[in-house]
């Protein structure tokens, strides 16, 4: 079929959010199915110190498999990494994760171009990337290296968002695919 | 941005015509790395890249330099500082001469934390921190002990929290936005340069600390690496690694016991 090969199945989910991001996940994250068919990376701005309890708390929230991700781990579909805080999340061509402890970028450490980045390098057209509410940049560049290697870019609804900045960066500078509420964002996910 | 293929052509040539081993470096941090590089000095293309990389000593120097990840802190993880007064130190100090290895030391903020914890376990005379890092300029920094002034108000938080009692500036000397830290700390510090892919053991160790280093090795690398640390802890001596690196799966696990909830393990045999 025609569409078919020029909507390449999505193998990748990426979810970036900062200041704001929280409370969306956690309505977002119930409504999605149990055999949700990509692997999710969830890349956060969070406080450095050692705030495991963010991965306790989001798997309260849903009935995926959830982890932080861990050096040399392989990505499996229907899986949900959260970066871990203080390193920036890679990818190799294997699927597997490399946990980094370069600098900062955008004052952020994971930060979401870095992922995203990296996604697009390895994944390709089969990435998708969600911007979430957030009060800096950050994620603007990394979304644009996914909308070139033939991917999908969301962006949740600004006036939806409790710091519009970030996902209205990313509307400012980019063609989005799509721009979601929290609902429209499950609908998306859960059809993928 | 660079294509996969001319990485592995600069890492031929890195080790072909320089002995620079990088092939077993995890290729999604090179890859991020030398296009960074590769836009910051701005060349007009890869050839020209790989030219200098090839024929200009002081570029290559630049070049593993910024290939290779240089971001370290004072004090980071404060409560693994914390464990290593409370639990490591006082089994040490009944040693008659302590022997620290810090292996990919970079720029020294640890082993200068490091010699801190010691003098105020009153084990600094009877000690020293050999550090050692495969870039020398980085060594360069670790032999003068001066660190950007800026960060010493984040250093004496972590510092307090690692269980520390002094005022943290008692420990260096302020001077044009440097914090030149005491001759008694540098002294007890011995640099070197090693490159733990192709370099041997030299000598034996009480405790051994590579931390955020591992995690941009290749299994089979990350294996080596801890035979190499093996072979370097003398008897019930301990290995202290990153927060997210592990020795589970390791060839090397069942010699030993890991301390507590910090990434600090106890040789057993």
């Amino acid at each position: 079929m025609e569409e078919d090969s020029l909507n390449p199945e999505i193998e990748l989910v990426l979810i970036g959010g900062s200041a704001g991001s929280l409370e969306v996940l956690f309505k977002l994250l119930p409504l999605l199915k149990a055999d949700l068919k990509p692997a999710i990376i969830v890349v956060l701005h969070r406080k450095s110190a050692g705030d495991s309890s963010l991965i306790d708390l989001l798997s309260t929230k849903t009935v995926l498999p959830i982890q932080e991700a861990e050096d040399k781990d392989l990505i499996l579909p229907g899986n949900m990494y959260l970066a871990p805080s203080d390193y920036h999340l890679l990818i190799e061509k294997n699927r597997t994760f490399t946990l980094d402890y370069s600098e900062k970028i955008n004052f952020s450490r994971p930060s979401l171009d870095v992922t995203f980045e990296a996604a697009a390098d390895i994944f390709g057209a089969l990435t998708a990337g969600i911007i979430l509410s957030g009060a800096n940049d950050d994620g603007t560049i990394g979304l644009r290296a996914i909308k070139k290697a033939g991917g999908k870019i969301i962006a949740q609804d600004p006036t939806t968002a409790q710091m519009p900045l970030m996902p209205q960066h990313a509307i400012n500078n980019l063609k989005m695919d799509h721009i979601f509420n929290t609902v429209e964002m499950a609908g998306y996910l859960n059809n993928l | 941005m660079i294509e996969d293929e001319e990485i592995e052509i600069l890492l031929t040539d890195l080790f072909d015509i320089h002995g620079y081993d990088f092939t077993s470096y995890s290729r999604a941090s090179l890859k991020r790395r030398i296009s960074r590089l590769y836009s910051l000095d701005k060349f007009p293309s890869f050839a020209e890249l790989r030219y200098r990389v090839r024929t200009d000593e002081s570029y290559l120097k630049r070049f593993v330099e910024e290939i290779t990840v240089n971001v370290t802190e004072m004090f980071r993880d404060p409560s693994f500082y914390l464990s290593l007064r409370n639990d490591v130190l006082p089994i040490l100090g009944t040693k008659p001469f302590i022997r620290i290895w810090h292996a990919g030391c970079s720029t020294g903020e640890e082993v200068y934390s490091m010699a801190i914890l010691l003098k105020e376990a009153g084990l600094l005379k009877k000690s020293l921190l050999y550090a050692t890092d495969l870039n020398p300029s980085v060594l360069e920094k670790v032999r003068k002990g001066i660190f950007p002034l800026i960060q010493m108000k984040q250093y004496s938080e972590s510092y307090i929290s690692s269980g520390g009692l002094a005022d943290f500036s008692t420990y260096y000397t302020a001077n044009y936005g440097q914090a030149k830290f005491d001759q008694e700390l540098s002294d007890k510090i011995i640099i070197s340069t090693h490159n733990l892919v192709s370099d041997s053991s030299f000598n034996e160790f009480d405790l051994i600390l590579c931390r955020n280093v591992l995690i941009y090795f290749d299994k089979d690398l990350q294996d080596r690496v801890l035979k190499l640390f093996d072979a370097s802890l003398g008897s019930l001596g301990y290995l202290a690694l990153g927060s997210k690196e592990t020795l589970k799966f390791s060839a090397v696990q069942n010699n030993y016991k890991q301390l507590n909830r910090e990434k600090i393990w106890k040789k057993i045999v």
